[in-house]
């Protein structure tokens, strides 16, 4: 798509978490995990990409504020100031790593976004810390 | 595809001049970089790995070996030192692309040891304003 257009917009949330499996001891856990095995929290940005032509009309890609309202939904209202573990059901067969929770916001986003919008997500998990899920040849 | 970035910070001097070139032409080359005295930087890294998820911890890499491993092989090589000094560099003068070209070296062979994820890219960010990459550039 010669004429494609990348836009990303950021949002931002804090939620708490245990690195913790509920299939191994708490023992277990500590070994795998270390202190984050234990509850803490982040802040977490995430980076949501989307990739398609302009409407020749409109000049947009899609309209921001869509984009807004969709993120609020899907991931703000599940997220934010909750906990990982208990507030949500993601969580219950995969300990929340950023890995993970990456993934979980690229599968509930690229089934909201109309098909094949999605390009990319980036979630960093404090400043330091990030992970990406791109669209590739096995997404 | 899933891939995981850390970033380190490191600070160090270097000089960007070459022994077998003349003052004038060090000058002519290099600009105010080329003060025979060195200057230095605040430099942060970042260090990109890509993998498989690993099912047991969720993870791709774990990040304390990562961070042992860039302490170990890249910042006790070039945190606070004349980088020019660096056995790493020996005549190659160490530029932000050579010294991305260096960590990249340096890392790519541990980090396929000691994990199962491989490196993917090194980024040096040399100022707020100036990013070198090396590796996959996508």
């Amino acid at each position: 798509m010669a004429d494609s257009v990348r836009i990303t917009r950021a949002i931002e949330f804090s939620s708490s978490l245990r690195l913790a499996r509920r299939d191994l001891t708490e023992e277990e856990n500590r070994a795998l995990f270390g202190r984050r095995a234990g509850k803490h929290g982040h802040n977490y940005r995430l980076e949501v990409s989307l990739v398609g032509e302009p409407d020749p009309e409109t000049g947009m890609v899609v309209d921001l504020k869509d984009v807004k309202d969709l993120l609020e939904r899907e991931v703000m209202d599940r997220f934010d100031h909750r906990d990982l573990n208990d507030d949500t059901d993601f969580f219950e067969k995969r300990p929340p790593t950023p890995e993970n929770v990456a993934a979980v916001l690229w599968d509930l986003l690229d089934a909201a976004f109309p098909g094949g919008v999605l390009d990319r997500v980036r979630l960093f998990a404090g400043a330091d810390h990030w992970v990406d899920v791109e669209r590739g040849a096995d997404s | 595809m899933i891939s995981v970035t850390r970033r380190y910070r490191f600070s160090a001097a270097h000089a960007l001049r070459r022994d077998d070139w003349s003052e004038d032409r060090n000058w002519a080359v290099y600009g105010k970089c080329a003060n025979a005295a060195g200057h230095g930087h605040d430099y942060a890294l970042e260090v990109t790995v890509a993998g498989a998820l690993d099912p047991r911890s969720g993870r791709v890499v774990d990040p304390v070996v990562l961070d042992r491993l860039v302490g170990e092989h890249v910042l006790d090589v070039f945190a606070d030192r004349m980088l020019n000094d660096a056995p790493t560099f020996g005549a190659l003068v160490p530029t932000a692309e050579n010294i991305a070209r260096a960590a990249h070296g340096l890392l790519e062979g541990p980090v396929s040891e000691a994990t199962d994820a491989e490196l993917r890219r090194v980024r040096v960010r040399e100022t707020a304003n100036n990013t070198f990459d090396y590796g996959e550039l996508r």
